[in-house]
């Protein structure tokens, strides 16, 4: 089974026996993935479908909403809580950023750099709600009501004091270009962090 | 019914009958001298002994599970819609085995059976059996049948207590936990439900003080007013809505006493037809049960101490209509299974149907079930 660009990023990045929380698991692909590794932990998902198949791939899952919070686990439960090409579709990004803090030792947040050039061309340029591979929806319909370029996410995490312990920009061919390298939030279309309470 | 059995059926089945000629000391503190079990088996149990699953029956439930008794027979098993080939708990894979609990009315050790030490029927003098009672007696069944762990315990409301109980308590014992509809005990609400219902059965004048048979007498009308009470809890505002609105029995008000709406003719029948197949004494035994369910009691009221030792991966399940153990309920136990660091998934059902739910054949519901439980035949045959 081959992973989704972002999510072979993280599973890189958890070591073998880490207890983990996924949140908005979708079909639990990951998890799935990670088992192998001895990593245990729950998928979090609200969607029936995807729900019906993290069941049917024997992987835990817990239907539930992600703007409700954490509130049922407790402080610094899990290894790592992973956030991946959701944060963008929640209601409150920041109370989910603080609760993910609040459970995890580390977090690990992946979203579509909305500072991609291609997003300011179409906005800047052509004067249009930007509509791309990675955010595929037309403006009134999409959900992803919160985006945000790279600088803006290294903001919040600076205001809650959480650093960076890694970070992977890529296209969506999962590719780390010299561009990217160079202006990552220029040319950067997925961005993953790994990041943690304190000062590293 | 129909000439020939549906496809997806366990088909005719004949209950099995285990004598145990052995005390067995009861929460209460006293002790059953000996007791009977009326069990149903589905399936096949396979050389290993690993495919084994138990259903554990809710309040007025009992061990006809699933399949028909003989070709006679109106309606199939209780949970029939979960159980048979192809369904959820796929008898093509597992060997089901479900008990009429002890103190029930349909041939197992109760209130309606003889008590050996006096050759008088129980009646009233039956000791009040609890839920850790019934698994102690599931897992002397168990043993008869050569079953060491269950691939999985699976209940729906009081049947998903017994669950739950069997993951903590002989947690060896079981692979996964199904709870399906269930709460880690009940609420003052529930209880007041309850006392309503025993209150309806005590105070009806045929009971005489439970002994009725030997005045060779039912309680008819408190047996039936208790089971009017648990239907309406049973249901939701919404499926009575759909099924029966303000719909009138001959068309128009005619300003009288008499059953005039649907609903009520409904429930009269429902408690009619209850009279006839449950006994009073047992259903005032199992609602005492179910007031006294709570695990986390021994363990300072801290479900998640209460949980610590299950080893059973678990699924429990809710239904968004139910009110008399909401998702809420089952939050608690997920929560407590959660902070546990247990295996544990959870599914909340969109249903209109109630506490009822459990038992019919919801698409979604069936999906997860089924899938689960194939997950389990995999670990099973692996």
């Amino acid at each position: 089974m081959t992973l989704r660009v972002d999510l072979q990023i993280i599973s890189d990045w958890i070591p073998d026996n880490a207890h983990v929380l996924d949140l908005g698991c979708g079909n639990g692909s990951l998890l799935k993935h990670l088992q192998q590794r001895n990593v245990t932990g729950y998928g979090l998902e609200i969607d029936n479908s995807k729900f019906s198949e993290c069941i049917a791939g024997g992987v835990n899952v817990i239907q539930a909403d992600l703007d409700e919070g954490l509130s049922q686990f407790g402080d610094q439960s899990f290894d790592f809580v992973i956030l991946s090409q959701t944060l963008q579709a929640v209601k409150r990004p920041d109370f989910l950023l603080r609760e993910i803090m609040r459970v995890g030792k580390q977090g690990i947040i992946g979203f579509p750099n909305f500072g991609h050039w291609q997003c300011r061309f179409q906005l800047g340029l052509r004067g249009k709600m930007p509509v791309s591979k990675n955010l595929p929806n037309a403006w009134f319909d999409t959900p992803n009501i919160h985006l945000c370029t790279l600088k803006d996410f290294e903001k919040l995490c600076d205001q809650y004091g959480f650093s960076e312990v890694n970070r992977s920009v890529v296209n969506h061919e999962h590719k780390d270009t010299l561009g990217i390298r160079l202006l990552p939030n220029l040319f950067g279309q997925i961005a993953v962090y790994l990041i943690h309470n304190g000062n590293s | 019914m129909s000439d020939s059995l549906p496809a997806d059926s366990v088909g005719l089945v004949t209950p099995s009958h285990l004598h145990i000629d052995k005390p067995l000391a009861l929460d209460c503190g006293r002790t059953l001298p000996q007791f009977d079990l009326i069990y149903e088996t589905y399936g096949t149990l396979n050389a290993e002994k690993s495919n084994a699953v138990l259903i554990c029956h809710a309040l007025s439930g009992d061990h006809h599970a699933a399949g028909f008794n003989s070709l006679e027979d109106r309606k199939p098993g209780w949970w029939d819609t979960a159980i048979g080939p192809g369904k959820a708990i796929d008898t093509n894979h597992f060997f089901v085995v479900c008990p009429n609990n002890l103190g029930g009315c349909k041939g197992s050790t109760g209130p309606n059976t003889i008590n050996p030490e006096t050759g008088k029927l129980y009646g009233p003098d039956f000791p009040i059996v609890t839920v850790a009672d019934w698994v102690k007696s599931q897992a002397i069944l168990a043993d008869s049948l050569g079953i060491h762990k269950w691939a999985a315990v699976v209940g729906g409301s009081l049947g998903g207590m017994q669950a739950l109980d069997w993951a903590i308590t002989l947690p060896e014992r079981v692979g996964h936990a199904l709870v399906i509809a269930a709460a880690p005990k009940l609420s003052a609400q529930n209880i007041a439900f309850n006392e309503v219902a025993r209150t309806a059965i005590k105070s009806d004048p045929e009971f005489h003080e439970g002994r009725y048979q030997e005045f060779d007498t039912v309680p008819r009308q408190g047996l039936g007013l208790a089971r009017m009470l648990g239907h309406i809890t049973y249901l939701s505002d919404e499926a009575m809505g759909e099924k029966f609105g303000r719909e009138l029995r001959s068309g128009k008000i005619q300003y009288g006493y008499d059953v005039e709406f649907q609903i009520e003719s409904y429930l009269r029948y429902q408690s009619s037809s209850f009279v006839e197949r449950f006994d009073a004494n047992t259903y005032l035994l199992m609602t005492k049960a179910l007031d006294y369910f709570d695990p986390a009691k021994e363990f300072d009221d801290d479900l998640t101490q209460a949980v610590k030792a299950i080893q059973a991966k678990s699924l429990i399940i809710s239904f968004t209509s139910d009110w008399r153990f909401s998702p809420l309920r089952s939050l608690e136990i997920v929560d407590a299974l959660l902070s546990a660091g247990k295996s544990v998934s959870y599914a909340e059902i969109e249903a209109t149907q109630g506490h009822d739910a459990f038992l019919m054949p919801i698409p979604r519901y069936m999906e997860i079930f089924a899938s689960y439980m194939q997950q389990v035949a995999k670990e099973v045959n692996s």
